[in-house]
């Protein structure tokens, strides 16, 4: 039997195994040091569901170890008094741009839109993202632990989403979650159209349009998997054989199709998300969660019955037609309905106050008379999140073995005026009000204090 | 019992809202005055005409008025968002929709949108049912600096609701100016020094331009007989400003023309805070904007409006996003969050809007202001908070939109038909 050579190997590898696992762009991120700790007597929304109060939480060796009442407190770990103060998991965003359109925004810093043909499947996000963004910082004072990189929308296949904890690095490979998934940007609507049917004068120029160009890459991605099948078999068999010409474009189409990278599809209107239910059930893929979906709240039961989660704003509407219909309720009632609800920021500006924005949601479920509370709605930013982004189980929620992502609150955190006084990413003070140590800047706003402009 | 009669009193209050000004005391509530009379616990507030008449624990309820108990509740003035598109763009991205700006560079500061705007605006029951009772409708610089005039506009979606005249004129500065003028922010200055020099010079020699025997000007007539009440200071001129530099420089053409200036955006304001205390300048900020989104904004910082405040600056508040005006008191929170006092941001959205503008007759509770009023439930900035009641020019405003119809149609019930039904 005749092995493959080394290199085709390695690329047989790339190709079949998850493409975070191995090789080239893997994860550098190493956990900031930390102490054992445990912060007692504290109110606790564990992103399960569940509000314990006057509760404590141990996190060791930057894993949640325990959290209940009166825990015993082990020998060596600080204790921190949780009195008064309200804890919650990590915030989770599953849709940002930050790093692929920093700040400041300039055209330089473009680098979230490879608007250069409706299908860019092959685009990594992650390789755009500048580890530099001051708005990294701002987003972790804010209590964000993690986050998903995206890229932008303007194409059918925007590219492979990746998932970062919210530590500075020197590169981005320095901030990648460990072994996490890839995601797939996709998006339907307006964006596609108006790009290259009103701006190019080239296909996509309709809503049919954008459904043919999915459908055909979909074709092609489908054809592509049959012969990386195909040239596993005959490799099995021992049979001399050729592995199809790699294609980064199609080997992340692939992936979708072999359920290793996650869809993410933004999408507003009610109708359209029913058609990509159907184009992902054409060619047998799951989409993991529709994003914007202003409309989700027309179709929560079909959303439940497909187990599509809905990342959503609280409150944004009227900027294009498709988003003409947001209602303040639309969270609420896909939650109400049983489908998973996700609040999400898609703005620099949003991500430093995804507390309040799930608290707007919650407020308005409230006052439709929606079975909604604190304990549900804080899960709409953390657990949620995490389950679309496929790291779920090692994150998202305050529970015995998951990381030690844990934010520690001044006051009720759905409050407007609710502040993070520490943010444990891994068990480590990854933001600390009261330590100066314990307060990152990226390299972009050094140098402030000499213009007399030192925030 | 006495719930039941709150609650019977609030629905009734709710259910057939009038449509015109009517005789209106609003009992028991915590009245927040913003003025010097400050908070008044279980106060009495009573509008007849369209106007507050009476503030105050003693004051009687007058025969036939209508009575509105809001016993544990908050009174406060209407929230002023003092920088928005509402009544001009139904939705941004639709041109035919969009009537903020004009592609025409003979039209700068005689640009009015008064007859552009549309009372029956889907984007004013949305933001008036949050609390939001006026805006100042800015126009949009598409291709000179000088975008036009700014009006005021009451969110009670009736012709009159629009104060035609101009409230101020708007003018871009720093990056935009500069994009607008050529490429440098100092021909922008060049070109704003230019244009007021012209119109004082046309002002002071108006029958000798009409028999054209005037040099030329700079920009067109109707331009220049609109920079006459800002040369004059009845208006104030509301430059989109963010660097400190930038700033300085506009304080030095406040100076040399002794104009009424307001800085809009003013992320970096807080550097020379002492200097725009000291020339009188107030600034409209949006109290979320912390990054550099631009080499302009460098020292963007979320604690701005608390630092400017602290300086003595008059410190307003705006969104700047029409479509959610009605965030307007979420900003407001984020600035108490941020260290700025809480009576400070009340009236950084309500009287100082009013005041800055010119506006003597609105943005407080107290006898002869206009009775634009919103009973809360709870504090304002909270996010949990709603307004129960909406007054707008002493007219209950109907609590209802498009958004709460949707809403109504959605929420999850049984039914045998499709929605549309």
């Amino acid at each position: 039997m005749k092995l493959p050579s080394l290199p085709v190997a390695v690329a047989l590898i790339a190709i079949a195994c998850p493409a975070a696992a191995s090789g080239p762009f893997e994860s550098t991120y190493t956990p900031l040091p930390s102490e054992p700790v445990m912060i007692q007597n504290a109110t606790i929304l564990t992103g399960t569901g569940t509000r314990l109060d006057t509760a404590d939480v141990l996190m060791r060796n930057g894993v949640i170890e325990a959290v209940g009442q009166d825990l015993d407190v082990p020998e060596g770990v600080q204790v921190i008094d949780g009195t008064g103060r309200w804890i919650t998991p990590g915030i989770i965003d599953n849709h940002s741009h930050l790093g692929v359109y920093p700040s400041p925004s300039i055209d330089a810093h473009s680098d979230g839109n490879e608007m250069t043909s409706p299908n860019t499947a092959e685009v990594w996000a992650e390789h755009s993202v500048w580890p530099q963004d001051p708005g990294f910082i701002r987003a972790l004072e804010a209590g964000v632990t993690t986050l998903a990189v995206l890229p932008g929308s303007a194409n059918l296949f925007g590219g492979r989403i990746s998932t970062l904890r919210n530590v500075p690095g020197r590169g981005y490979q320095d901030m990648l979650f460990p072994d996490a998934p890839h995601g797939l940007k996709m998006a339907c609507g307006e964006n596609p159209k108006r790009v290259y049917g009103q701006g190019r004068r080239s296909a996509p120029m309709t809503r049919m349009g954008n459904v043919a160009g999915y459908r055909n890459a979909w074709i092609r991605a489908a054809d592509y998997q049959r012969r990386l099948n195909e040239y596993q078999a005959e490799i099995e068999a021992g049979e001399e054989a050729t592995p199809p010409t790699r294609d980064l474009q199609l080997e992340t189409l692939a992936g979708v199709l072999r359920g290793e990278i996650l869809v993410h599809n933004h999408c507003y209107r009610a109708d359209e998300m029913l058609v990509m239910l159907d184009v992902a059930e054409e060619f047998g893929y799951s989409i993991s969660s529709f994003h914007h979906a202003v409309e989700s709240y027309k179709i929560a039961d079909r959303l439940a019955e497909a187990g599509v989660c809905s990342s959503m704003w609280a409150d944004w509407w009227g900027f294009k037609i498709e988003a003409w219909d947001g209602i303040r309720e639309n969270a609420a009632i896909v939650e109400a309905s049983g489908a998973c609800a996700i609040i999400h920021s898609d703005s620099d500006v949003g991500i430093q106050r995804l507390n309040q924005e799930a608290a707007k949601a919650l407020a308005a479920g409230q006052r439709a008379g929606l079975p909604v509370t604190p304990e549900i709605a804080i899960q709409w930013i953390t657990l949620n999140p995490a389950r679309s982004l496929g790291i779920d189980d090692r994150t998202g929620s305050i529970e015995a073995g998951k990381f030690a992502d844990v934010v520690i609150w001044d006051r009720y955190p759905f409050s407007v005026y609710a502040r993070p006084q520490v943010v444990f990413i891994d068990g480590a003070r990854a933001y600390d009000v009261a330590d100066p140590e314990r307060q990152p800047r990226t390299d972009f706003e050094l140098g402030l204090s000499a213009i007399g402009g030192a925030r | 019992m006495n719930r039941i009669l709150l609650v019977c009193a609030t629905l009734a209050a709710l259910v057939a809202p009038p449509l015109a000004a009517e005789t209106v005391a609003i009992t028991g509530a915590t009245v927040h005055t913003v003025t010097n009379q400050g908070v008044i616990e279980g106060a009495t507030v009573v509008v007849r005409d369209g106007r507050i008449v009476a503030v105050g624990t003693d004051v009687r309820v007058p025969g036939g008025a209508r009575v509105i108990d809001a016993r544990g509740r908050m009174l406060t003035p209407g929230f002023f968002d003092a920088w928005s598109h509402i009544g001009i763009v139904e939705i941004s991205g639709v041109s035919g929709t969009n009537d903020t700006g004009v592609d025409d560079t003979r039209l700068s500061a005689s640009f009015n949108v008064a007859d552009a705007i549309n009372p029956r605006s889907a984007l004013i029951p949305v933001n008036r049912i949050e609390g939001v009772t006026r805006t100042l409708v800015v126009p949009q610089a598409r291709s000179h600096l000088i975008a036009g005039q700014a009006l005021v506009m009451d969110l009670g979606g009736r012709p009159d609701s629009i104060v035609p005249g101009p409230a101020a004129i708007i003018v871009h500065l720093g990056e935009r100016g500069s994009e607008l003028s050529g490429g440098s922010r100092a021909a922008a200055m060049l070109r704003l020094r230019e244009v007021l020099q012209d119109a004082r010079d046309y002002g002071r020699n108006r029958s000798a331009y009409e028999r054209g025997s005037r040099r030329d000007y700079a920009a067109s007539r109707l331009d220049l007989e609109a920079l006459q009440p800002l040369l004059a200071g009845r208006i104030p001129m509301v430059a989109a400003v963010n660097r400190a530099s930038d700033i300085e420089a506009l304080l030095r053409l406040q100076r040399e023309f002794d104009l009424r200036v307001i800085v809009f955006g003013g992320a970096e304001a807080w550097v020379v805070a002492d200097q725009l205390a000291a020339a009188d300048v107030a600034v409209i900020v949006d109290p979320l904007t912390n990054l550099p989104g631009n080499f302009d904004m460098l020292a963007a910082t979320d604690r701005n409006a608390a630092r400017l405040h602290a300086a003595g600056v008059t410190v307003v508040f705006a969104t700047a996003d029409s479509h959610n005006a009605r965030n307007l008191r979420q900003s407001a929170g984020n600035a108490v969050a941020r260290g700025l006092p809480w009576d400070a941001a009340l009236a950084a959205v309500t009287v100082n809007a009013a005041r800055v503008l010119g506006l003597d007759d609105v943005g407080t509770i107290a006898v002869g202001q206009v009775a634009d009023l919103v009973i809360w439930d709870a504090d304002p900035f909270e996010l949990s908070s709603w307004p129960e009641a909406v007054f707008i020019g002493g007219v209950q405003v109907p609590m209802t939109s498009r958004q709460t119809e949707l809403r109504d149609r959605y929420l999850p019930r049984d039914r045998t038909l499709p929605h549309a039904y």
